[in-house]
């Protein structure tokens, strides 16, 4: 008999050993080495036993009766420490063994990050009986703390099973989402809300810092001086390939051992399977192609002719509960396209990337049922021309009928108790109420319920709840919807980031249907807005989805160059200032013109140059002006009575407080004030968006004026006596207008569409005033800072550089 | 194809974009995805606006002075617009962005 020794007992292993004794019992006689103390368990499985669902006996693949029968020799828990090629040995510490044939299959060693601290007891990766075990025992002290770092299968698998054991746990992943080389954006929130529903926290972009303890394991840090407790921390964050043995004995190799498609590493009486090896340039990390890899090497080691072949691989989370799946490839190459579909109702989504006819990659989560079609669909190549229509909805509407998406489906996917008119607090199934009972128009909806009765911003909704309920039997208003990508107008989508409590983009996306992976031009800086004035705590602003002028902070010129604008805080300037923007001109070789808001603007800046001439203009104590925000331009005022020999009250210092309160908020369009001191009205007050007219009794508050591609003079919101009233009517209408108004609706087209009654009625109740005013507060500890200065430090300043400059490269 | 490292895929901001400095004008960095970066040259065909800070969607870029957009997969023009923006290879490796040398120099010589 030929002597065979194997190094690793492993799921790859394992499977060759079956097919070998299987085709050949009496060809070889086996010597099988593991480092773990005990022979070949389905590692896969370790999952189920850390929650306690099977335990490790249940998940034994060869027991000791097995090995005898075939007369494998084993050697567990002895590490086998060099292969000499020479002598055909293979050493361990308890002596040489000589081989003919010699299979290696060492797998992987998991990743650790060396973090300081990584080394503490009580940090464990997630590969083995003991880290399982270590995990278990963790676990069984009450209120204990676990962190995983790491939010990819492995990580979520610990998570999910250290919750089920009653562990307070806690996932850090350091991108934007969870699995994220396996999922989208959208099927990764609701992978994370799944989690978060069972009481697992998520920490997405977590910039995790040190592990710290005295002796073993206390807690995690984190880069912001924040940090969390930690009875164990689980790192998965990836694995390596187990080689060094192929890279002492001068094996071939490349980020693994190099093998040919009959798993042969460069010495032919070598042979690797499993995850230690590279096969023309491909590693591996799930056992099906590990399986693929035994049986081929069995064929070699039998003088039978074989060839491995790669296949596509799919992924499944071993999370009851989480339903997902991914397949093929979603990376770059032309010609590709999505078909998306979302049921928010179900929690359901499913993303098909298609290129040439063909299905190349597929996401699903929620409903999974489909996904071994889709799959073969993807391995075969399938043609899908002829489907393409109904593809997304599976082989059951292959050849027949064909559907499409409900445009309702949303609302129709609304719980009864789900809230449609906040102003009423009317739930949808009062409407449905109001229905039964014999409404069949919005108005009689409207008569019995109040619904949509006051600032009518649910108007939308009211009737398409009576259109999912009466069906044919209503004809429907055309009221546009936000842009292709749905068919909820701005005003529903509004109420439903409210009412749902929608807090993040792929929220908006996944719940309200979008039909395309992730938005538009035209809905993203809307959703964006809506997103940061209704959750200004919980959203964060998204960049990449504002025009160029917000992103940039300050205004594209058609040359490609920048204008920029520092505040004069209610027109008033200083020499120093004046010396500084004058030395910011020169030195910036910037053109100076005074705008028609009262200020300078400094035009032709090169966007290398911003956060340096902010730089400059900071030193001098002066902040952005958001000459390019939909958000506070300017507040006009006029010398008042400071100087003015008509002027009744300090519009100047009115002004200033008003501007020095309001800056630096978003609004759905520009907002400009003007403070005049008299009626003689010289800043122009009364065709502002905000325009006071300070009079001898007090002040005289009107609202919805414009002086662009539409002229309207004010409409009186309300007189008061002080300076303090002003500014608590002023900022109360702001927050109602942010609240409330459609994107890139100034304040006179929101007033037109919800009528200036409403409003006034509103802000009469001292107590909703202050609570405007409140919420207003709250999102200005969040957005009144300079942007100026939060980008012109190095950290920031080095994105308005370009990546590479490679002028100097091409020069020879 | 020879390949220069221009970068870290984390330097671009997911549906982001950086540009890269050539001898014949820049060359903008979009990325679409986790680990999806096309490269297209900078300069729009319409009044040469600048790419790179237009907003990024889907596999597509709408220009930031007059809302021209673009496929980042063929350069053309999509919609009623005509135009085409030359587009270059580009591969992500290690968490690197890599750029065809070659591609790039025919582009300085052009
Ligand atoms: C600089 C300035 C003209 C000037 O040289 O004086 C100006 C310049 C621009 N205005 Fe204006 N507007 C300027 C005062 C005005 C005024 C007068 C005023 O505020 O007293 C108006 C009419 C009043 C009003 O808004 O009701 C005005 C009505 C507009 C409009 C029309 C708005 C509308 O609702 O109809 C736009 C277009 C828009 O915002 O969509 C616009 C848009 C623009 C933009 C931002 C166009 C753009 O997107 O590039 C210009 C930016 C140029 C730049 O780079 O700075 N600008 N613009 C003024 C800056 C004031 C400031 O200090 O911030
Ligand atoms: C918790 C968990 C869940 C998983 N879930 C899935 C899943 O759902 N689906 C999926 O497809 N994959 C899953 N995997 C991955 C899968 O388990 C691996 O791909 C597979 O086990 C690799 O097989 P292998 O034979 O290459 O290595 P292993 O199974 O790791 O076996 C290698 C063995 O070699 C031993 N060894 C290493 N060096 C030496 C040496 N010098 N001397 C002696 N012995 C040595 C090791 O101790 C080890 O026992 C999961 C992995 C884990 C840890
Ligand atoms: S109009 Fe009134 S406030 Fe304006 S300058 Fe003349 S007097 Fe003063
Ligand atoms: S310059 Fe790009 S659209 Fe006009």
């Amino acid at each position: 008999m030929e002597k065979l020794v194997v190094i690793g007992a492993g799921m790859a292993s394992g499977r060759l050993l079956e097919h070998l004794f299987d085709a050949a019992p009496e060809k070889f006689e086996v010597t099988l080495f593991n480092a773990e103390p005990r022979g070949n368990y389905n590692r896969i499985m370790l999952s189920p036993v850390l929650s306690g669902e099977k335990t490790y006996e249940e998940i034994v693949t060869h027991d000791d009766a097995w090995y005898a029968q075939h007369k494998v020799t084993t050697r567990f828990g002895e590490r086998v420490s060099g292969i000499d090629r020479a002598r055909k040995v293979v050493t361990s510490p308890n002596g040489d063994v000589p081989y003919d044939k010699l299979i290696i299959a060492t797998g992987s060693d998991p990743f650790i990050i060396p973090f300081p601290g990584h080394d503490l007891p009580g940090v464990v990766a997630y590969r083995d009986l003991e880290d399982t075990n270590a995990m278990v025992k963790a676990s069984s002290v009450r209120g204990a703390h676990a962190v995983v770092i790491g939010g990819g299968l492995l990580g979520l698998e610990a998570a999910a099973g250290l919750r089920l054991r009653g562990m307070e746990v806690t996932v850090l992943h350091n991108t934007g989402h969870l699995m994220d080389r396996q999922l989208d954006e959208t099927a990764g929130y609701l992978l994370q809300k799944d989690l978060e529903r069972r009481g697992i926290k998520v920490i997405t972009k977590a910039t995790t810092k040190t592990i710290a303890g005295d002796g073993k394991v206390e807690k995690v840090t984190f880069e912001d001086g924040s940090e969390i407790p930690a009875d164990i921390v689980v790192m998965a964050v990836g694995i390596r390939p187990s080689c060094s043995l192929g890279t002492e004995a001068g094996l071939e190799m490349g980020r693994a051992i190099k093998v040919d498609a009959q798993m042969r590493s460069s010495d032919p009486d070598i042979l690797c399977v499993g995850e230690c090896l590279e096969f023309d340039g491909n590693l591996f990390g799930l056992v099906a192609p590990l399986y693929d890899q035994a049986k081929v090497a069995a064929k070699t080691l039998l003088g039978e002719d074989d060839a491995f072949k790669m296949r596509e691989l799919s992924t499944k989370l071993k999370v009851t509960g989480c339903d997902l799946f991914s397949a093929g490839d979603f990376a770059d190459g032309p010609n590709r396209e999505d078909i998306v579909f979302r049921d928010p109702k179900r929690g359901v989504y499913k993303r098909l990337v298609i290129e040439d006819d063909r299905l190349v990659g597929a996401v699903m989560y929620g409903d999974t049922a489909d996904a071994n079609w889709f799959f073969g669909l993807i391995k075969d190549g399938t043609d899908i021309e002829e489907m393409r229509e109904t593809l997304i909805y599976g082989p059951a509407f292959q050849g027949g009928g064909g559907a499409t998406a409900d445009p309702l489906a949303a609302v129709a996917a609304l719980p009864p108790e789900a809230e449609i008119c906040g102003c009423n607090g009317v739930c949808k199934g009062d409407i449905l109420k109001s229905i039964a009972g014999g409404a069949t128009t919005l108005d009689d909806v409207k008569a019995q319920t109040k619904a949509s009765a006051s600032c009518g911003t649910c108007t939308g909704l009211v009737e398409q709840v009576l259109a999912v309920t009466l069906g044919d039997g209503f004809a429907m208003p055309t009221e546009k919807p936000v842009c292709n990508c749905t068919d909820l107008t701005h005003e529903d989508v509004r109420r439903l980031i409210k009412s749902q409590e929608l807090k993040s983009q792929p929220a908006v996306w996944q719940n309200l249907a979008w039909k395309t992976p992730n938005g538009c031009p035209t809905c993203r800086p809307a959703i964006n807005y809506y997103l940061l004035a209704d959750w200004p705590l919980e959203y964060q602003d998204d960049g990449q989805s504002r025009f160029v002028n917000e992103r940039n902070h300050a205004n594209i010129q058609k040359d490609g160059t920048y204008s920029v604008m520092p505040r004069m805080w209610g027109g008033m300037t200083t020499p120093d200032e004046l010396i500084a923007v004058a030395q910011a001109a020169k030195k910036y070789d910037a053109a100076v013109k005074v705008t028609g808001g009262m200020r300078i603007d400094l035009l032709g800046i090169k966007k290398e140059d911003l956060p340096a001439i902010w730089a400059d203009l900071n030193a001098a104590g002066m902040v952005s002006g958001h000459a390019y925000t939909k958000g506070l331009r300017t507040v006009k005022t006029c010398v008042g009575s400071d100087w003015c020999r008509f002027g009744t009250q300090d519009s100047t210092g009115l002004g200033i407080k008003l501007e020095k309160r309001l800056w630096g908020s978003w609004t759905p369009h520009k907002v400009k004030l003007g403070v005049s001191g008299c009626p003689r009205n010289c800043a122009e007050a009364t065709c502002k968006d905000i325009g006071i007219i300070c009079v001898d009794s007090g002040y005289q508050i009107g609202v919805g004026g414009a002086a662009g591609m539409d002229v309207k003079e004010v409409e009186r919101l309300v007189d008061v006596a002080t300076e303090e009233e002003v500014i608590e009517w002023v900022v109360a209408f702001m927050q109602m207008y942010r609240e409330n108004a459609k994107y890139l609706d100034r304040a006179y087209k929101w007033l037109n569409k919800v009528g200036l009654d409403w409003v006034k009625e509103v802000l009469a109740d001292p107590a909703e005033r202050q609570a405007l005013v409140a919420r207003f507060d709250i999102s200005q500890s969040v957005y009144q800072k300079d942007p100026w200065a939060e980008r012109a430090v190095p950290s920031e300043a080095v994105k308005f550089q370009p990546l590479a400059d490679l002028t100097q490269e091409a020069a020879q | 194809m020879s390949w220069i490292d221009v970068g870290a895929l984390d330097d671009i901001p997911l549906r982001g974009a950086r540009i890269v400095k050539t001898k014949a004008g820049c060359v903008a960095l979009f990325r679409t995805d986790e680990a999806e970066v096309f490269a297209t040259s900078n300069t729009c065909a319409h009044k040469n606006g600048p790419l790179a800070e237009g907003i990024v969607h889907g596999k597509q870029v709408t220009c930031p002075l007059h809302n021209w957009v673009y496929s980042l997969e063929t350069g053309e023009a999509q919609g009623a617009d005509e135009g085409h923006i030359a587009t270059y290879p580009v591969k992500l490796e290690a968490g690197r962005i890599l750029l065809d040398a070659a591609s790039i120099e025919a582009r300085s010589a052009a």
